[in-house]
């Protein structure tokens, strides 16, 4: 569904991604983890389409959505308004089937964005992004900031929609935990570079990867 | 009494535009975060247009719709120049559309020259409880009112205008679900263009124009738009009808000469009591 392909992005003269390969299978859950500053979230908004990539190739086969890092929400619109702009590109504006998918936003469709938690926010930054109708979801940090009970009901939400509906999910994560328990495979990015790739097994047991990022003793 | 009323209506009447510049403001103000020094020329041009078209031979209608469409082209020009570079911060576009403001002088007074312009309204006078006054101020006040219950339908009712309020509430989630920022922006202006246009077209017939009076129409519509915070088009009519009604009974009763002052003071004291309501907390960590 997406195959990213020696991509290069820069900023002036810093290189942010070096020559990125990646592929996300149709119906296939990949994570991508890495530190703070790897160029996770310069590789989703290059994918999808906000910044331009100096070389290499991105082809998505379908449609791509994408849920930015801090939920990025209109604040001053309402959840219903919010939703319906997520459906901007495609032309469709009915929020319908978003609150069938996600019912806990349907009581909160007439509040404003900017009132609502963190982990209701970033369920409408998730319903926004399906309001797109898209083959393929890029998931920007969804567990930054919220407690672990409201990450586990998105995560359900997620694995739902991709065993119900084939949608395909590339999770960005630094919770490398949480993303390797939820997908079947994953890269690790470091300083703009992908440095390991394989199945979330072999990276769980990767003694390098579970120092780095799954806190175990090297 | 007679007198009081006919002040209230005249003073609606020149309100009317001040609360059209002042929405034309809004409109940029919401989409871009610009404020647009050069609003009060897209009337200036629009008034002199027509004054020529109608000179020319085209009938009313006509000529006043082709001069709110140069407004508008006008406008998106205007947008172009301040904020068609993308990443251009807004205090900069700011200064440009002052810039532009003032070039605008130059071009007006080379092709119109630097004396006043005006030209026939709605012919015939009304009788209102004894005040008589020129049907002109009802086309004023009716089209002004249609225009803001527009603005209010498209912000809050129609799709095209929550993606307008969407570029300046988070300019980078509105390019995430695909909303093109620039082009809204731009749309912005042309909006603001039309509008600034109809008001210099609505105000010509009661009042001179010449190539300067942009300053009293920005001015006037600041003072209108700051009420609403230069985000709400409803505050915005309310304070312009309020300051020209202010400024009709400053003229009516004490003297004409001061209604640039009038339109200050009324800005002065919005701010002022704007930023008194503002928590301290805010006004730190601005």
């Amino acid at each position: 569904m997406l195959e990213v392909s020696e991509l290069t992005v820069r900023y002036g003269l810093a290189t942010a991604l070096d020559r990125v390969s990646l592929t996300v299978g149709a119906g296939e859950m990949v994570a991508l983890i890495g530190p703070n500053g790897a160029g996770k979230s310069t590789l989703v908004n290059t994918l999808s389409g906000i910044l331009s990539p100096a070389g290499g190739t991105v082809t998505v086969r379908g449609r791509l959505a994408h849920v930015p890092e801090g939920r990025q929400l209109f604040p001053d619109l309402t959840v219903d308004d919010n939703l319906r702009l997520g459906g901007w590109r495609v032309r469709n504006r009915d929020t319908g089937p978003i609150y069938d998918v996600l019912p806990a936003l349907a009581p909160l469709r007439r509040r404003r964005a900017g009132q609502l938690s963190g982990g209701q926010q970033q369920m409408v930054a998730v319903g926004r992004a399906l309001m797109a109708r898209p083959d393929v979801l890029a998931v920007d940090e969804l567990s930054l900031g919220l407690a672990p009970l409201v990450v586990a009901d998105l995560v359900r939400h997620l694995r739902t929609l991709n065993a119900e509906r084939g949608l395909a999910v590339l999770l960005i994560e630094q919770n490398a935990r949480l993303a390797l328990d939820l997908c079947g495979r994953g890269y690790v990015l470091e300083a703009g570079r992908v440095v390991a790739a394989g199945t979330a097994a072999d990276l769980a047991a990767d003694p390098r990867v579970a120092a780095a990022y799954l806190g175990a003793a090297a | 009494m007679t007198e009081l009323l006919q002040y209230l209506v005249t003073g609606l009447g020149g309100g009317c535009a001040f609360a059209l510049v002042g929405s034309g403001l809004v409109v940029v103000y919401r989409v871009t975060r610009v404020v647009n020094f050069a609003q009060g020329s897209f009337a200036v041009i629009a008034a002199m247009t027509a004054s020529t078209l109608l000179a020319s031979g085209l009938p009313h209608g006509l000529a006043e719709a082709l001069a709110v469409a140069v407004g508008a082209v006008t406008g998106a020009a205007v947008g172009l120049v301040a904020i068609g570079k993308p990443g251009t911060p807004p205090d900069a576009s700011l200064i440009v559309t002052l810039g532009l403001g003032v070039f605008a002088y130059a071009v007006e007074i080379l092709v119109w020259g630097d004396q006043p312009r005006s030209f026939r309204g709605v012919p015939g006078a009304v009788d209102l409880f004894g005040a008589r006054f020129q049907a002109h101020y009802l086309l004023i006040i009716g089209a002004t009112l249609a225009v803001f219950a527009g603005l209010g339908l498209l912000f809050a009712r129609t799709d095209i205008g929550r993606a307008l309020s969407a570029c300046a509430s988070n300019p980078y989630a509105a390019r995430v679900v695909g909303i093109d920022v620039t082009r809204m922006g731009l749309l912005s202006f042309g909006v603001a263009g039309a509008l600034g246009g109809l008001a210099g077209i609505l105000v010509t017939p009661i009042q001179l124009v010449t190539f300067d009076y942009d300053v009293t129409l920005v001015v006037g519509g600041f003072a209108a738009a700051i009420l609403g915070g230069l985000m709400r088009p409803a505050l915005t009519l309310v304070g312009g009808l309020l300051l020209g009604v202010a400024q009709a009974l400053v003229a009516g009763y004490g003297n004409g000469a001061y209604q640039l002052e009038v339109a200050l003071v009324l800005l002065l004291t919005v701010m002022i009591w704007r930023a008194a309501r503002q928590p301290i907390a805010q006004q730190e960590a601005a």
